[in-house]
């Protein structure tokens, strides 16, 4: 098979597993604010009486968005206009061709890499896009032509600017720590131990900066405590000039980013695909037990603890939305300012004296 | 420092209060699904069309006009109601009642429910007890506002 079949290969079976699960995720978060709630949550869409606990709920949202009206008001700039969903979604879904998805398998004689482009600095690679997704939430403010709208996307841009800083900071001490900027090689060297027993997981390495990290990528997906941006329930946000397909797609952008981000929280501190004391050969208890498992079951289970971690932060992130309110202006600046970056400088001299020693 | 950490305890405690919820819920959502029946139900939720729930005694449904024992509206069209409904959606013409002992009674009497409130004012103002909002039924919807507007024939049901 020619390499760029094998690519294209790729991209299309990651893009349209990630849609997939974007497109239930929008299920799952409905179904589990309902739970928080001591609610039932969306369960009436269905396919022939057939409801599946509301399976098909984004189906029908989709078909409803589907046939509502591409209103373009007329004072907005329309090519920006009908732009900036497009830019956001495309900054959000281009992040899929870092995620490392497996280990290296090797099919047919041939090492088959779990990961679309295996660049040699993924990881500012992935940091470029998620700061790049900022023209989306400018674009679409300033287009729209509207005071609240550019208010919105004013406030979504200093937002996003402060907690870039604090973003790229937390990872500094990452970055002292594994060897390489490439995200299958922090991957690879989170396999081992520590001290024997514990997984040698970013988190266990980096602590305080996994909680940086968490929450400026948590801000930086503008969701719940740091929903300025769209403040969709008083203070109106940059969206508020669109409607059907349009404000579909910043919906669909906004939980790709969920998924993103905890593709990136379990591939940096997590161990991505790595599965706790399991090497390449088995299972290597930390008391000196060995247990002998066969090559497909080994990679099985990796992609499969890829997957599961993932829907563990989905989870996480949409436990966190529905439990806080939103920040205020000032205290959210503070936190980013104030707080997260002086966490993260102090994380950067701490590792580095750590790793010097 | 000692505020930072009480804020993350206060954070903290705030996750683990919805995580229980979603996982006791989730939990006995799971019971329920295999068939166990459990006291306790994983949402408060009642699922309206198909399970309903049970009407306050004194809840204020659809509207009825009664009738005397002869079948004849109770409603002596003394315009206490039309005039007290601050909606303004009652409209009553009075007739002449060959009963001497009664003189007036309604011949046209309409409700505009498309712009009821519901506020009850009409029962408690009515002298002769002949209107009431007792008939539970409150799945009052239409397709045309037209559908909504109740006239005798409907009322005196
Ligand atoms: S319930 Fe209130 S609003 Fe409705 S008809 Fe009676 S007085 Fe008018
Ligand atoms: S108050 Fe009672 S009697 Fe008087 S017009 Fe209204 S319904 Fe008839």
């Amino acid at each position: 098979m020619s390499p760029f079949l094998l690519v294209l290969i790729k991209v299309v079976v990651a893009l349209a597993w990630f849609m997939i699960l974007t497109l239930y995720l929008t299920w799952a978060e409905r179904k589990e604010s309902a739970l928080m709630q001591d609610r039932v949550g969306a369960n009436r869409a269905s396919i022939f009486g057939l409801r599946f606990f509301g399976l098909f709920q984004p189906i029908a949202d989709a078909i409803k968005m589907f046939f509502k009206e591409d209103f373009v008001p007329p004072f907005a700039n329309r090519f920006l206009h009908t732009l900036a969903p497009f830019l956001s979604f495309f900054f959000v879904a281009v992040n899929v061709a870092a995620v490392p998805f497996g280990p290296t398998l090797a099919a047919a004689g041939r090492p088959l890499v779990l990961q679309i482009l295996d660049i040699d600095a993924g990881l500012i690679f992935v940091l470029a896009l998620l700061s790049l997704g900022i023209y989306g939430v400018l674009l679409s403010g300033w287009a729209s032509n509207n005071r609240f709208t550019l208010l919105g996307s004013v406030r979504g841009a200093a937002q996003l600017i402060s907690y870039e800083a604090a973003l790229a900071l937390s990872l500094v001490g990452l970055i002292l720590v594994f060897p390489s900027l490439r995200l299958s090689d922090i991957v690879a060297y989170q396999g081992g131990t520590l001290l024997g027993f514990l997984p040698r997981w970013g988190v266990f390495l980096q602590p305080l900066g996994f909680v940086v990290f968490f929450i400026a990528v948590f801000a930086e997906t503008k969701r719940v405590p740091f929903d300025l941006p769209e403040g969709e329930s008083e203070i109106i946000g940059f969206f508020a000039e669109y409607g059907g397909l349009k404000w579909g797609l910043f919906m669909f952008t906004d939980f790709m980013e969920i998924l993103i981000v905890s593709c990136l929280v379990s591939t940096l501190f997590f161990g991505g695909w790595q599965v706790p004391w399991l090497g390449d050969a088995g299972v290597h208890f930390p008391w000196g037990a060995d247990w002998h498992w066969p090559a497909w079951l080994i990679a099985a289970a990796r992609i499969l603890a890829f997957q599961i971690k993932v829907f563990f932060f989905c989870w996480l992130q949409i436990l966190i939305r529905w439990t806080y309110p939103r920040l205020r202006y000032d205290r959210l600046m503070e936190l980013g300012w104030k707080i997260l970056i002086p966490l993260s400088l102090l994380n950067i001299v701490g590792t580095a004296v750590l790793v010097s020693l | 420092m000692i505020q930072a950490l009480g804020i993350l305890g206060a954070l903290i405690r705030g996750v683990w209060i919805t995580a229980r919820h979603f996982l006791v819920n989730l939990f006995f959502h799971t019971l329920q699904l295999f068939g166990i029946k459990t006291k306790r139900k994983g949402a408060v939720t009642i699922q309206y069309p198909e399970k309903k729930k049970e009407l306050a005694a004194r809840h204020r449904s659809l509207h009825r006009l009664l009738k005397r024992e002869d079948g004849k509206p109770r409603c002596v069209a003394c315009m206490l109601c039309v005039t007290v409904c601050p909606s303004e959606c009652i409209v009553v013409e009075a007739a002449e009642d060959p009963d001497p002992e009664v003189q007036k009674t309604a011949a046209r009497f309409d409700i505009d429910l498309t712009r009821c409130c519901f506020c009850g004012f009409c029962v408690e103002a009515c002298p002769e007890d002949a209107i009431r909002m007792d008939t539970g039924v409150i799945d009052i919807s239409a397709l045309s506002r037209a559908d909504l507007q109740y006239g005798l024939d409907k009322l005196l049901k």
